[in-house]
């Protein structure tokens, strides 16, 4: 579960005041809005990358708001992906579970189940500088699950990708969140992703954040969808 | 008579070359006058010299001492650079423009002047001692006191003095130029912010690294007047080959400084090519 209690974030000259935000465990929240409204910050502040002037962040009913982001359980695909340039894709899938300290035996089968669930088995040796957008995709969103985080982000995960790449992805986030009941939370400006996938929308609008059903998609407003094809 | 502009099929952009005439001038135009200096050197002296001031031992010994100091400047430049370099690149804290300003320092004086503020912050007195004297005093290396004025310590560190401060602006560009959103997704994977700094942003800083190392020793190498106002120029003792080429002009040997000053072109060029070739080699 994710809640936001009256969290207030300031940065520069931007802010957002008192917003607050609960998505149930096990739902697939997307989150839509303008450019420039503060859909990337309050990803950043549930992560706990951006500090808040104010208010609570809780995941799973705990109180998160001064834990480090190391310390929160949260897997996170930012926009431009951020994968380490010099490591492999074994090296991606295995980095948080080093660093989480997982028993060697444990870190072997798990990096294998998550390359065959992803459909990255065959590219596991490979260089992270030569793979194609959608492959880069996958191991992104392999990197952020592979520690079995209780919660999900992901900041616009499929732009840039051509449309077929758009909708093979669709379906993984799809089966991989059915298969793992993870509350995730997924930014986008495509009516089609949100469509595809949400069980729940968030509409970032003013500063605040509302849950409108989802058969309000048709009815968002241009400026929510510009950057991506509006179909 | 039509106001409407020609049809675009119409337009011809013209010649480039004029373009590329006038920035290969005025670019080639420095290059020219590097190959110049050193046409005029090989020009000047003759094999005979070369082979003459290489026997010399105590220009053997300016050059073993240039190769060790410059070195261990250089290292102690990288290893202070990394760590101020990701500092001033990633943190906003008060007063970063005072540290800013402060490590311009070096670059902006006379390294004449660094030399005088090395000897005096050594022989400052400070509650009846300094800290030249305290050192001697109170380190030894086997059963002799540490000396730094007048002695190698201090060609090392007047060398780093000046060196790091280019190390430092090397290595800030570096890490400015690296995506801290990959360090960032580290911190949510799990690592503490030292982990983060070593293995996601310092692989990815390895060329800078390398960089910021060749321009330290290159710069440790030229160095002239701090080593000469801190360290002195005294022979088999605190002499590189900077103060080689003044001695042997102070004493009217004009072809041995000829001499000196070409090896030390000889020796930038081959460790800057060593560098550059395995930092080729390490990226392909």
């Amino acid at each position: 579960m994710i809640e936001l209690d009256d969290i207030s974030i300031r940065s520069g000259s931007f802010e957002l005041r008192r917003v607050s935000l609960s998505i149930p465990a096990g739902s697939y929240a997307v989150l839509m809005g303008a450019t420039g409204q503060g859909k990337t910050t309050i990803l950043e502040a549930i992560c706990g990358l951006r500090t808040v002037t104010g208010g609570r962040v809780l995941l799973g009913g705990v109180d998160v708001t001064r834990r480090k982001p190391a310390d929160r359980g949260v897997g996170y695909v930012p926009q431009d992906l951020a994968l380490f340039p010099m490591m492999t894709v074994r090296g991606h899938l295995e980095f948080a579970l080093r660093v989480r300290r997982w028993p060697a035996a444990a870190i072997g089968p798990r990096v294998t189940e998550l390359a065959q669930e992803l459909g990255i088995e065959p590219l596991l040796a490979r260089d992270v500088r030569r793979l194609s957008g959608g492959e880069a995709q996958r191991v992104a969103l392999g990197r952020a699950l592979s520690f079995r985080p209780q919660v999900l982000l992901m900041d616009e995960p499929l732009n840039a990708l051509d449309e077929a790449t758009r909708d093979r992805l669709c379906e993984l986030l799809g089966k991989v969140q059915s298969a793992s009941h993870l509350t995730t939370l997924h930014v986008t400006h495509s009516r089609a992703e949100a469509r595809a996938l949400a069980d729940r929308l968030i509409v970032l609008e003013g500063g605040q954040l509302y849950e409108r059903p989802v058969a309000d998609l048709e009815q968002l407003p241009d400026e929510m969808l510009e950057g991506t094809p509006r179909r | 008579m039509s106001d409407q502009p020609a049809a675009p099929a119409a337009h011809r952009a013209g010649s480039d070359v004029p373009f590329y005439v006038v920035m290969g001038g005025l670019g080639g135009s420095y290059v020219v006058l590097i190959v110049l200096l050193l046409a005029a050197d090989l020009a000047f002296t003759s094999p005979g010299h070369f082979a003459a001031a290489l026997a010399k031992p105590e220009i053997q010994y300016a050059i073993r001492l240039t190769l060790v100091s410059c070195t261990i400047s250089a290292l102690l430049s990288i290893w202070v650079a990394t760590p101020l370099g990701y500092l001033l690149s990633r943190f906003q804290f008060r007063g970063r423009w005072l540290i800013d300003t402060i490590i311009d320092i070096p670059i902006v004086l006379p390294p004449l002047v660094i030399g005088l503020s090395l000897l005096i912050l050594f022989h400052l007195p400070v509650a009846g001692t300094n800290l030249e004297t305290f050192l001697q005093e109170h380190v030894s290396i086997g059963r002799r006191p540490f000396r730094v004025t007048y002695a190698q310590p201090a060609v090392v560190l007047a060398q780093f003095a000046v060196a790091c401060a280019f190390a430092v602006q090397t290595m800030r560009v570096t890490f400015d130029q690296i995506d801290p959103r990959a360090e960032q997704v580290a911190l949510t994977l799990g690592c503490r912010r030292s982990q983060a700094f070593l293995q996601v942003a310092l692989p990815q800083a390895w060329r800078g690294m390398i960089a910021a190392t060749t321009v330290a020793w290159a710069r440790s190498l030229g160095e002239f007047g701090p080593i000469l106002v801190f360290a002195g120029a005294t022979r088999m003792k605190t002499e590189v080959l900077s103060t080689t080429v003044f001695l042997e002009l102070s004493v009217g040997q004009l072809e041995a400084a000829v001499a000196v000053s070409l090896l030390m072109v000889i020796a930038a060029m081959t460790v800057l090519g060593i560098v550059r070739l395995l930092g080729a080699r390490a990226a392909t």
